[in-house]
């Protein structure tokens, strides 16, 4: 009988039913209230069909969250969220409904929006499947075969016995991997945001690689099969056992918009002996009008724990979107001979907002972490690098090498660092270099008398500066990342 | 038709009056070296030449191939044909001189309607050139005059020219800083630019460059404007004399 019912009435089953915790609810299934109680929480857990501890730990990580303050340290400003006035649980939209709203064809998209992804060099054939046109995904499919790309990369990987999945499925299908490794790196209580994520978390990815097995293919998110509105409390866990490899990318350069402006995810990478993880970002949501209006907030706690000897974490990123972005991705070197490493390309323009930066945590010996952090500043925006470079007392010989340039455009925008060392070894090593600069009038007019406009200077100056991060992106995002910079930047010359 | 032609050109710098009413003329085929005491507006007059915005001007004309050049944005000068050497190259860290030169190059081939070069035909191009400026095939992927000499700047922006041929080649002291070998080596290169389809400016403080790229008009700038012009000779008798008798005369 099931198939025969509609979606929204099997959820309407769900939430009638008497849960296993004696709570009923006769809510209506189109009018789910804003705000965020317990029930919300037994709601989203319910409509994911999670094993109890799932629905356990949530519980216990909103009661934390109910104690807990805000954090208000950072350098940007917000007007306060009301949490109670978000909306943590939508239900999915029928295909009816997602049609109905969808514009016909690539005539009716915003041509504002079209320019972009042509600026962008997304491929035609991509364009309107991400603009939502109707039907588009069953074109793609019919033309490109995508079902049959996807069923190749899956096969792919069950060989290789590479799981790769949404996190949703992984917690009903192998729970004791989610149960062992879920919030070791990042606990509920570990801040607010990530409190907040562990009791509503929507979805995300779940990557696990065996012993000794190198994952054949980048993951990319594009072949994680969605279930709707997961950008908002995302939760991804990766796992890379003894001598096992990956290169996970997240996100991609053509503008994401979405209805939810918290963006509040958790990403927990553990990496054992001689592991490597590789995680790469693109992150460009929609940063707000040009009056600053209307952006998305991405607070993000994202952690890796080199738990191995000689293990590896990689965090590489571009940011270029977001009306506030705060974050910073994190290592914490456990294992002895383990490294760390942070190569990243903030960009905020208009009135954008960015604190954001790196932990690297030394506690084992001869462990190393190289931070690269590039900032450009453009318009009204502000752009802060907030960086943690702690040597504890057991990382004899432990070395950092941390580089922080800020590149301004304008006169009106602002660059920030505040940089910690904490160095409780005496045999290690902790370099920080800085800069501050702007794209100046003579190196723009030197540009300009070889013949290239003043889009191009500017663009030709801003890659050189961020060469160094460029160069550790995943050849996908790389060629991207230069396209996105220059979109980013547009208007802000002259 | 004269390829530049300056008509009483004024120009000023934050209120200050730089350019007081100066006249030239070059033609195609011609070297023309411009002297003058510090001050003088040399810089200034190379900088107006190639459209820097912090620099006003009020009054005169410049045609340039046809063209009002007062008309025309840097870059748009830059490809149709006027390329300035700069006195001072920045540093453009990050940016490979290689890649600079085949951007410069393909915006030029864009504003006259050509495909981008390719890269076989560019790399070639440009490793001769490399060699014939005595300068190494590493300096290519080095940054845009990242950590050069000063010779090695200098060299950078005849390199430059001679990869890009422009129609006015316009050579801001590009003798200043160079040893003797090096100012040979540059000037062998200046040599080469000769073409009877393109005229040379090249704006000096010393008579030393003119020994060995004979120029055919030599002209004294002073307080903003040309007051003596002549050929070589005149040049010749300035290192003897110095400027004062000879300003004196002129005024």
């Amino acid at each position: 009988m099931t198939d025969t019912m509609t979606e929204t009435q099997q959820i309407e089953q769900l939430i009638k039913r008497e849960y296993k915790y004696g709570f009923t609810t006769d809510i209506e299934q189109e009018i789910i209230p804003p705000g965020l109680d317990e029930d919300v929480i037994r709601l989203i857990s319910a409509k994911k069909n999670e094993p109890e501890f799932m629905l356990e730990w949530r519980l216990a990580a909103f009661r934390h969250w109910q104690t807990m303050t805000e954090p208000d340290w950072a350098h940007v400003h917000y007007p306060k969220i009301d949490y109670q006035a978000l909306s943590y649980y939508a239900v999915p939209k029928t295909q009816e409904e997602i049609d109905a709203d969808a514009p016909a064809s690539l005539d009716e998209v915003d041509p504002k929006l079209l320019e972009t992804y042509e600026k962008l060099g997304i491929p035609l054939h991509e364009r309107a499947v991400l603009a939502g046109v109707r039907g588009a995904t069953v074109a793609v499919d019919a033309v490109f075969d995508s079902v049959s790309v996807a069923t190749t990369f899956k096969d792919k990987l069950a060989e290789a016995g590479v799981i790769f999945c949404p996190f949703s499925e992984a917690v009903q299908k192998h729970p004791e991997l989610v149960k062992k490794y879920l919030g070791t790196v990042v606990p509920p209580g570990d801040n607010y945001f990530a409190a907040l994520n562990s009791a509503v978390f929507s979805d995300g990815s779940f990557v696990y690689i065996p012993k000794g097995v190198a994952c054949p293919m980048e993951l990319s998110t594009y072949f994680r099969i969605n279930a709707q509105n997961t950008g908002q409390f995302e939760r991804t866990l990766i796992i890379a056992e003894e001598g096992a490899s990956v290169s996970y990318l997240e996100g991609c350069t053509a503008p994401q918009r979405d209805e939810n402006q918290l963006h509040a995810a958790v990403v927990e990478l553990v990496a054992l002996d001689d592991a490597y993880i590789k995680y790469s970002t693109v992150q460009n949501w929609y940063p707000g009008d040009e009056e600053g209006k209307g952006g998305i907030y991405n607070f993000v706690t994202k952690r890796g724990e080199c738990r191995g000897d000689r293990s590896k974490i990689t965090w590489t990123q571009v940011e270029a979107g977001a009306a506030i972005t705060w974050k910073y991705p994190s290592c914490v070197l456990m294992g002895d001979d383990s490294v760390g490493e942070f190569y990243s390309v903030g960009v905020g323009n208009n009135f954008q907002q960015i604190d954001s930066g790196t932990k690297m945590i030394h506690l084992g010996k001869r462990t190393r972490s190289t931070i690269i952090s590039k900032g450009i500043s453009a318009g009204r925006a502000q752009n802060t690098y907030r960086g943690l470079v702690h040597i504890g007392k057991s990382a004899h010989g432990a070395r950092n090498l941390t580089e922080c340039d800020s590149l301004l455009i304008g006169d009106r925008c602002g660059a920030h660092t505040f940089p910690y060392i904490e160095a409780k070894n005496s045999s290690a090593q902790v370099e920080h270099e800085a800069t501050t600069s702007t794209v100046s009038d003579d190196q723009m007019f030197y540009l300009r008398s070889r013949g290239l406009s003043e889009e191009d200077a500017m663009n030709m100056v801003v890659n050189g500066f961020c060469k160094d991060v460029f160069n550790e992106l995943p050849m996908e995002f790389a060629v991207e990342a230069q396209a996105l910079l220059a979109v980013s930047l547009e208007g802000s010359v002259g | 038709m004269a390829l530049l032609e300056i008509k009483n050109l004024h120009a000023e710098i934050d209120g200050k009056k730089i350019l007081n009413g100066i006249d030239l003329t070059v033609n195609a085929g011609e070297i023309h070296a411009i002297m003058g005491p510090n001050g003088s507006g040399k810089s200034t007059l190379c900088n107006v030449l190639g459209g820097h915005e912090g620099y006003e001007v009020t009054q005169g004309s410049i045609t340039f191939d046809g063209h009002d050049l007062l008309e025309m944005e840097t870059e748009e000068r830059a490809v149709a044909g006027l390329l300035l050497g700069f006195q001072h190259p920045v540093e453009i860290p990050g940016v490979k001189n290689i890649y600079l030169l085949k951007e410069a190059l393909n915006a030029k081939r864009e504003a006259q309607g050509l495909d981008e070069i390719d890269t076989f035909s560019f790399m070639k191009q440009v490793r001769e050139l490399v060699a014939s400026m005595d300068m190494d095939d590493s300096f290519l992927h080095r940054g845009v005059n990242a950590g050069f000499s000063g010779g090695e700047k200098k060299r950078n922006e005849i390199l430059q020219m001679l990869l890009l041929e422009p129609k006015i080649a316009l050579l801001d002291e590009t003798d200043s800083g160079l040893d003797i070998d090096a100012l040979k080596i540059v000037s062998a290169s200046i040599n080469r630019m000769r073409d009877e389809e393109r005229g040379i400016i090249l704006v000096t403080h010393y008579q030393r460059l003119l020994n060995y790229v004979e120029p055919d008009f030599v002209h004294i700038l002073y307080e903003g404007r040309i007051v003596k012009s002549g050929d070589k000779t005149l040049a010749q008798r300035l290192e003897a004399e110095g400027y004062q008798d000879i300003l004196e005369e002129a005024s």
